[in-house]
């Protein structure tokens, strides 16, 4: 290795084995990982759960937990042997030349100590800094670098007084307060706002131009890798199974596994049949020979499920490297997600309607309301909405945008404060208790977490059959026949009647939770972010299945997501949702195609794409969004909007106009006028192209 | 101080100021269907009718009950719970000193508690799983199963008789005559309570400390580089010790009815032996006030644990539901 070499690579990860020690045996977490990283470079791990990401970032820091420990292998550091090194080595390396930036701010963050307090600590720990004057000076100075407003006043405040995004850039700012030589970045952007994710991964854009850290950037989420990293290690049950350039491995992967989630991951404007991955992660107490991936993989031969497979060279010039036997085949005959069919179902009657409805609570209590000032949160307003047979119709938006509550009020689990909701033409309100007992069973719900919403005392088969006995009057064994149908069309295994929701897998016990639901044939379905906790390639499987139940049973749904590509794969028509309006609605194809609504188009243009050669000018929205209690006036967006007009926006309430050529599908609630809401001078055409 | 503290602070108090009106109702209604009446007690059960409709009208016990509610009510508010009906003393100047004593006998115990329970309890934490956890916490259950006055009558042999006994068997001397002889003579009571208090609360500090200890922001201290003692100092202990604040507060209630048997036992003057009487005498004020006033003080207390918990977290005023 040449002195250059030496001086340029800050982190090397060589062959390391993790194992963490369970009550029946040993986990190997990690087997056999090697990781590079030069100055200035960024590094993605993709990977989804259970892959290992995380415990390899954290092995580079040697905080795994008391019951795992590094193997075998070795991880250097600027040259030093992170393995070995003593505690007060570690300490002046964690912080000061590593950085770890965790995942959810929110319970990273120290919740008693302000802001200030947590990144000064840091740079009093590091750096020669001892006055409390000069620690502050710099504490504002790095707040200022992750574009925190108002630095001084920010450094006062504790973290539940910041944002999401606001709490995340805070966290950056613990991280780069000591200059490091090596950021890692664990999921940086989950659990945040597309828009606050996108004003995130500019941030690091910046950052990286500007300094010369070294970036490991841990996330399952493709796109975010393909917009920010420059190589990428894919990472499948604890083992490395394709390295590369970005651009490299998202054109031209050559391993399966890559191939695979390439394929089941939904794009925006991509019009594909999602595929999903079948099987699961396999577990890691008991690793079978040869392969990991072989019992999923559709190249899989005999020859893949002996011997120890190694990673081979696809290029040596990029360094693109693929742990696959058949990694030509591969290349040369890809996995590829195909055109999606095109929909076979064409909606029918009306089933639920809203006219101007309302949901406002009161936040507080009875006396700050009774004798303080009293401001309700307006959760929901003016909102009509119509749902027809056999229809999905998508509601989306950035959290606290009110959807989940419009889901919720529209099945009555809410009073309403204002507005009409009818079932089939017949009035909610007006609904005696036995036809509110029909109504319920007519339309069910599913939320984002599963095995919250599933009884842990109650094995699978009464969970499924609790609805059956409570809608229906079917004798005890149709009742079983019943169960046994549905487990079999949830593609669930029939050993699964007897388990508890606790031993089933996310995907599972999600396929559970929409076997109850079906249970007693409602005719309307509120999915509430039914994918969001779930990987991938568990994700495009559920989604299949609730294509195929509609088109079967002629359910309606309405599909709550924060998530567009997931909008944009199943949803025959669309509602954008902002600080409890609706702001858009039309067919799926007019909502992701011009004209737009300035929101919806800055919603679009935040998601980062699977192409990394793809360069969109990007909108990105100021600020965060108002607080539902006291909405801005006129038109609820205009503190926000890229293309605000003047005035007007602040002073009159748009109304939902058409703006299609005649059946008044496509609406939009915005003061510009046509013209300026089609010409699309936020796009820039890609220069490659 | 903001506003949203402020509005917090009003809330609390108004809910505090709630309760005890409710207690006093309460304790007003349960005196009055207590069996055996005022006379009869005063009397003896000999007495002739006339003399006890003359004893009635002459406490005033003939006029509507919402006439002796309101009466009773008016006291209250001017600290004037009447006169015994064995003693002929005024009630307050009966159960003021003594409830003193015993609030001097809680505070003792609360604060050997804090000083030993705590510090115990975090190390435990700190130590978790290992041989110093295991003995801790086994020998607090033991200290915790033990009913107090077995506790008590041991402490009384061992330290006030044999080789050991060098402290007072019991009784009590007041804090401005010689605070030595006060100590000696409250550490035994004190020590007795404290072994079953110090039991809940160490439980709790090691299980909340536990919890704060493997929390996210935990590990990003750990990962910014900042050494043990100040995790322990600076990041865990604020947030740790939140939920024992809590604990400390619900048993301060529970001292308040415990102390009698101990008090018994050490033959110490509190509100315990008062009590005890009153109520086999039937001395409805001295009852009254006697249940009141360390009613009031739990309530107290719990006001003040929840100003300490706005003070520990900042978070309270904002998710304050």
């Amino acid at each position: 290795m040449t002195q250059s070499d030496i001086n340029n690579t800050i982190l090397e990860v060589e062959n390391i084995n993790v194992e963490f020690s369970v009550p029946d045996g040993t986990v190997q977490a990690l087997r056999d990982v090697s990781v590079s990283l030069d100055k200035g470079e960024t590094l993605g791990i993709a990977g989804e759960s259970g892959s290992g990401k995380s415990t390899l970032a954290l092995a580079i820091v040697q905080y795994l937990d008391s019951n795992g420990h590094v193997s075998d292998g070795s991880i250097r550091f600027k040259g030093r042997d992170i393995l070995n090194a003593s505690k007060d080595e570690l300490r002046s390396i964690r912080g000061g030349e590593i950085a770890h930036v965790a995942q959810r701010p929110s319970q990273a963050l120290n919740p008693s100590l302000t802001i200030g307090e947590q990144i000064s600590e840091s740079i009093r720990l590091h750096q020669d800094i001892d006055s409390s004057d000069d620690a502050r000076e710099r504490t504002i100075e790095v707040l200022d670098q992750v574009n925190i407003p108002d630095p001084a006043e920010m450094s006062e405040r504790y973290p539940h007084e910041l944002s999401g995004g606001q709490q995340q850039r805070a966290m950056l700012a613990i991280g780069l307060s000591c200059n490091p030589d090596l950021l890692i970045l664990d999921e940086p952007t989950t659990g945040l706002d597309v828009t606050t994710q996108a004003k995130f991964l500019d941030l690091i854009q910046d950052l990286k131009s500007e300094y010369n850290t070294a970036i490991l950037l841990i996330t399952h989420n493709l796109g975010v890798i393909s917009e920010i990293a420059d190589r990428v290690n894919v990472l499948y049950a604890g083992k490395m199974v394709e390295k590369g350039p970005v651009k490299e491995v998202f054109s031209n992967p050559a391993n399966p596994y890559t191939q695979a989630l390439l394929a089941t991951t939904p794009e925006l404007g991509v019009d594909k049949e999602l595929r999903p991955i079948p099987g699961r992660i396999p577990d890691l107490d008991n690793i079978p020979d040869g392969c990991i991936f072989a019992d999923r993989c559709d190249y899989a031969t005999e020859k893949c499920e002996t011997g120890s497979i190694r990673m081979e060279t696809v290029s040596e010039r990029d360094g693109h490297e693929s742990r696959c036997l058949h990694w030509e085949t591969a290349i040369s005959d890809p996995i590829e997600a195909e055109e999606s069919a095109a929909p076979s179902h064409t909606p029918g009657e009306d089933v639920l309607s809203a006219e101007k409805l309302k949901k406002y609570y009161d936040v507080g209590g009875v006396i700050q309301n009774r004798f303080f000032d009293h401001q309700p949160v307006q959760a929901v307003s003016d909102v009509s909405l119509t749902i027809r047979e056999s229809e999905t119709v998508g509601l989306v938006g950035e959290s606290g945008c009110g959807k989940s509550t419009l889901g919720r009020t529209l099945l009555k689990l809410h009073d309403t404060t204002d507005g009409s909701i009818e079932f089939r033409h017949q009035e909610l309100s007006g609904l005696n208790k036995e036809q509110l007992q029909q109504f319920r069973s007519e339309c069910q719900i599913i939320f984002q977490d599963p095995e919250a919403s599933l009884n842990p005392n109650k094995t699978i088969e009464e969970i499924i059959e609790r609805p059956l006995k409570l809608f229906t009057e079917n004798p005890p064994e149709e009742r079983q026949q019943r169960i046994t149908e549905l487990i079999e069309q949830m593609n669930l295994g029939r050993e699964i009647r007897s388990k508890y929701p606790h031993e089933l897998s996310g995907g599972q016990q999600q396929r559970v939770a929409i076997a109850r639901a079906f249970a007693a044939n409602p005719s309307l379905i509120v999915l509430d972010e039914p994918v969001a906790s779930l990987d991938v390639s568990v994700q495009a499987s559920i989604l299949n299945l609730l294509n195929e139940l509609r088109d079967e049973y002629g359910t309606s749904y309405l599909l709550i997501s924060h998530d567009l590509s997931v909008i944009e794969s199943i949803c025959d028509r669309v509602a954008v949702m902002y600080l409890g309006e609706i702001i858009e609605t039309g067919t799926t194809s007019e909502i992701f195609a011009p004209p737009y609504h300035p929101y919806t188009r800055s919603l679009l243009r935040s998601i980062p794409t699977l192409d990394p050669t793809e360069d969109i000018a990007q909108i990105r929205l100021d600020g965060d969004v108002p607080s539902a209690r006291d909405p801005p006036s006129g038109c609820s967006f205009h503190t926000r909007c890229p293309k605000k007009i003047g005035d007007i926006c602040e002073t009159e309430d748009p109304q939902l106009e058409s703006v299609g050529d005649t059946d008044n599908s496509h609406c939009i609630s915005c003061h510009l006028d046509q013209d300026q809401i089609e010409s699309p001078l936020d796009m820039v055409a890609n220069p490659e192209m | 101080m903001n506003r949203t503290n402020q509005i917090y602070l009003l809330k609390r108090i108004v809910t505090a100021t709630v309760s005890l009106f409710i207690v006093s109702t309460a304790v007003f209604a349960i005196t009055q269907i207590l069996p055996g009446n005022a006379a009869t007690v005063i009397l003896g059960n000999e007495a002739t009718e006339e003399a006890v409709k003359e004893i009635e009208a002459q406490l005033g016990l003939n006029r509507p009950l919402w006439q002796q509610y309101i009466d009773y009510m008016i006291g209250l508010l001017t600290l004037n719970f009447g006169i015994s009906l064995t003693s002929q003393q005024p009630v307050m100047s009966m159960v003021w000193p003594r409830f003193i004593r015993t609030l001097q006998l809680a505070m003792v115990t609360m604060g050997m508690t804090v000083i030993t329970a705590i510090p115990l309890g975090v190390i435990a934490a700190k130590e978790r799983d290992s041989k110093i956890d295991y003995l801790i916490t086994t020998s607090t259950y033991l200290g915790m199963s033990v009913p107090s006055f077995v506790t008590a009558t041991l402490l009384l042999l061992v330290f006030t008789t044999g080789p050991f006994g060098f402290l007072p068997s019991g009784g009590y001397t007041p804090i401005s005559q010689n605070v030595i002889e006060w100590l000696q003579r409250i550490f035994l009571p004190a020590l007795s309570l404290t072994v079953i208090v110090m039991a809940y609360v160490l439980r709790q500090t090691r299980s909340s400390m536990i919890e704060t200890l493997e929390s996210k922001y935990i590990r990003t201290a750990r990962l910014k580089g900042v050494g043990e003692s100040k995790v322990l100092f600076n990041h865990a202990l604020r947030n740790g010790l939140l939920p024992t604040v809590t604990v400390l507060a619900i048993n301060f209630g529970w001292l308040m009815g415990a102390v009698v048997i101990v008090e018994e036992i050490f033959r110490y003057p509190g509100i315990g032996e008062l009590i005890v009487i009153a109520i086999r005498n039937r001395d409805l004020p001295v009852i009254q006030a006697g249940v009141l006033i360390p009613s009031a003080a739990f309530i107290f207390a719990n006001l003040t644990a929840d100003i300490v918990y706005t003070w520990l977290d900042p978070r309270i005023t904002m998710g304050d539901q």
